[in-house]
């Protein structure tokens, strides 16, 4: 199996499984039962949560762990805007964010709030000129994402934080599920105030990620309940998820430079190999993050095409998997203007560390080989 | 082109330069105390010249190195720095760098000093010039030379242009590891952490003492005490914890000694155990939360009937406090969220109904000849052991299957 579908989920790594087992099984206390066993556990919820603060140079009580990105999105965006819907209501987007981040900001255009969905240029790039422009009286948060999961093109967050900092009434969220451990990013220096994380993109587990909220932030809860979680997130704790999140954000950390190196020199191998071809139109921008190329077969149904590498072990996808399932034509790419042939026809490679060049020249040869067997009924 | 960022930290240390002899001692201390710290940004050097210190970043983030240099005592005050070229358009983003770390700052003032004299631009032209920089980048901001927001001092030296930004405070005091060792008697309350902090503020290195009496207590509240060393060890390096099994005197105490006395007589046992564990340590004084008139057993009668059973000093850092600006400083210290977890401690289990808010010497001792508690003292300190806490680990083995499993 040649698996290239990085974005949509990883394969877990087998240390993080150990942990979940170990603790599912050891550690099956809940945290806040007040007997020993339950007082171990919360130990374990403490140092996992020391241990995640230390390795995203946040303080502890900025970690929220949550089930994942969807949620921590909703979390951020939902608990901003109905905290402090009395300073203002009106709220900063892009046109080409996750739907997770779009679906909560079109959920509360029905409950009265204002939004401002910033466009983006050819390469998927937002203008952070663009987004001061939008700022008005009433603006209580911004939201951008890190890196964008279907074209990988990287936004300028550190930019877009720093001339947030001249508005202290605003809020800046920032969607980092496809960023984490791909590109640099800096919750305290860059002014960010919540950040999106999820386990399941970085050999961790579904179900697992955090959101890191600044101390000063105050959002209203999603899960109105018991006192975990700061009181922001009711529910018994997933210790065995939770560790299992941690154990995998220590494993990205090990190494890192030489892992995004390799990541970038099987993306150059990669992008190489689809410039040579003549039926592949590159839609990722080169400076993109190191994981992900976008390109399109103008003429082919994606579809198609996945399923026929699919035939042969290898997988890669079309769009974002969570869209994958509504109509032909991608949004992020029609925000960035390509033409209805190419919008329709994207695949996307996504990669990971644990890919291998014999893999890639492996997935060229096979697209060469379906690309010309589809020729004869499609092309 | 490549954003320019700052490149060092100028460390200036106030009292201890006037140390005199010890100095020197006195900053290597400084020097290996901050290099402990900062063990996390392994890119990170020290420099020292003439007086003062840098850490030279080499690539670590410099909000965060300057937030754990911050938390350092022996520090006066900090600023963030970089070296360029002596180069007009490489000084002139310098200068600017340095202005925008004093966010809100409407006025400012650049002091230039040239020590190499072959840098074409004397100092008196080099401050309108790289001033009327600033003015042209920024809107409704002045000089003012006389009470500035912000000073950027600029000096031109041989191997290149320093630019400094506004002054950072440092946490102040001395050292720790300068000025001796004491025992910090930790229970999980807001005070005995904050007198430990003043302490350590003063360049002393802490052990902690702590009475644990399971079942009375949970191992929360011994995880709680745990917890507050390791936050106070983020202002040294390390806290020993030596943990004093106490069950067995507070029965007897609760058993044998008149109800009124008890509250008295149980904090002459703990001294006399703080003693004993300070001498066998070789720590040369204790040190409290104690205050006076807090609460109704906190008087001068008791503090006085207390303190008969030992010749030790007593070091009270908070004697002279308000309760709120003790709550402060846990605040400020990262100890007041830890000290509220509502865990009971050994002190508040066998409270006497009707505790003497003024008992004395003679009463004391004459409950105490009625039984004796020399063997159950012993055993106490035979039974004792010790935690010991770093900024980022706790001994004891389940800490090593967490490693395993995290």
């Amino acid at each position: 199996m040649i698996y290239l579908d990085n974005s949509a989920t990883t394969h877990p790594h087998y240390e993080v499984l150990e942990s979940f087992q170990k603790v599912a099984d050891q550690y099956f206390a809940n945290p806040s039962s007040v007997h020993r066993f339950g007082s171990e556990a919360e130990r374990l919820l403490d140092r996992s949560r020391k241990q995640a603060a230390q390795l995203l140079s946040v303080d502890p009580q900025e970690v929220i762990f949550t089930s994942g990105g969807t949620e921590g999105n909703n979390m951020a965006i939902k608990g901003i805007a109905l905290q402090h819907q009395n300073r203002g209501k009106h709220l900063v987007t892009t046109l080409i964010e996750h739907p997770s981040v779009m679906e909560a900001f079109k959920a509360l255009e029905t409950l009265g709030f204002e939004v401002t969905y910033i466009n983006v240029d050819q390469n998927g790039k937002v203008n952070p000129e663009d987004i001061q422009q939008a700022l008005r009286d009433d603006t209580i948060l911004v939201s951008v994402m890190s890196v964008n999961n279907e074209l990988g093109t990287i936004q300028p967050v550190q930019k877009i934080g720093e001339l947030l900092k001249a508005y202290p009434k605003v809020f800046f969220h920032v969607d980092h599920v496809q960023g984490l451990g791909k590109i640099e990013l800096s919750v305290k220096e860059w002014g960010i105030d919540l950040c999106t994380l999820s386990g399941h993109k970085i050999h961790g587990l579904k179900g697992t990620g955090a959101l890191l909220m600044q101390k000063h932030v105050r959002v209203f809860p999603l899960l109105h309940g018991g006192s975990q979680e700061a009181e922001v997130r009711a529910g018994t704790e997933n210790l065995p998820g939770t560790v299992a999140f941690v154990k995998a954000l220590r494993l990205l950390h090990e190494d890192h430079k030489q892992k995004v190196n390799h990541l970038r020199r099987m993306r150059t191998i990669l992008w190489e190999g689809l410039m040579l071809r003549d039926y592949c139109k590159i839609n990722s921008p080169e400076d993109g993050a190191p994981h992900i190329i976008n390109f399109s077969i103008p003429g082919y149904k994606p579809e198609v095409i996945i399923h026929a590498l699919g035939e042969e072990g290898i997988f890669i996808s079309t769009k974002s998997a969570c869209s994958s399932k509504q109509p032909d034509v991608s949004a992020v790419l029609k925000a960035c203007n390509l033409d209805y042939e190419r919008t329709t026809s994207a695949l996307r490679v996504s990669l990971s560390t644990t890919n291998e060049k014999d893999e890639i020249d492996l997935f060229l040869k096979k697209l060469d080989q379906t690309v010309e067997n589809l020729q004869a009924t499609m092309g | 082109m490549s954003i320019m960022n700052f490149d060092r930290i100028m460390i200036r240390y106030g009292e201890m330069a006037l140390k005199g002899k010890n100095r020197r001692a006195f900053e290597q201390k400084l020097q290996s105390n901050i290099a402990i710290k900062l063990r996390k940004y392994p890119n990170t050097t020290i420099k020292k010249t003439q007086g003062r210190m840098f850490v030279l970043l080499n690539g670590e983030k410099p909000h965060e190195v300057m937030k754990e240099c911050q938390e350092v005592f022996g520090i006066h005050s900090l600023s963030f720095a970089v070296m360029v070229e002596k180069e007009e358009e490489q000084m002139k983003e310098a200068v600017m760098l340095a202005f925008h770390d004093a966010r809100n700052a409407r006025t400012f003032k650049i002091s230039s000093k040239r020590t190499d004299k072959t840098f074409p631009i004397p100092s008196q032209e080099l401050n309108p010039l790289l001033g009327g920089h600033i003015l042209r980048q920024t809107e409704d901001v002045k000089v003012d030379v006389h009470n500035p927001d912000v000073e950027i001092k600029v000096e031109v030296r041989h191997e290149g242009c320093y630019v400094t930004a506004q002054d950072y405070p440092g946490a102040g005091g001395l050292p720790v590891g300068t000025t001796g060792k004491s025992l910090l008697m930790l229970s999980g309350g807001i005070d005995s952490p904050v007198a430990g902090y003043l302490t350590m503020k003063r360049g002393v290195e802490i052990e902690a003492i702590h009475f644990h009496s399971p079942p009375y207590t949970s191992e929360r509240a011994k995880q709680k005490v745990i917890d507050l060393a390791q936050a106070l060890s983020k202002f040294g390096s390390r806290v020993k914890i030596h943990v004093i099994p106490f069950t067995a005197i507070q029965q007897k105490i609760h058993r044998e000694m008149p109800e009124g006395y008890s509250m008295t007589i149980m904090r002459r046992m703990m001294m006399r155990i703080s003693e004993q564990v300070a001498a066998r340590n070789e720590l040369l004084s204790i040190t409290t939360g104690e205050s006076l008139g807090q609460v109704a057993s906190q008087t001068m009668e008791s503090m006085n009937t207390i303190n008969e059973v030992t010749n030790y000093p007593i070091i009270r850092p908070l004697v002279s406090m308000d309760k709120i600006e003790i709550i402060d400083i846990s605040r400020k210290i990262g100890t007041y969220d830890i000290s509220i977890r509502p865990f009971e401690d050994c002190c508040t289990v066998f409270v006497p109904k009707a505790p003497k808010t003024k008992p004395t010497r003679k009463n004391a001792n004459y409950y105490e000849s009625n039984s004796d508690f020399t063997r159950d003292i012993e055993k106490a300190l035979e039974e004792s052991y010790i935690v010991e806490v770093s900024p980022d680990r706790q001994s004891g083995q389940q800490d090593d299957e967490f490693d395993d499993l995290l």
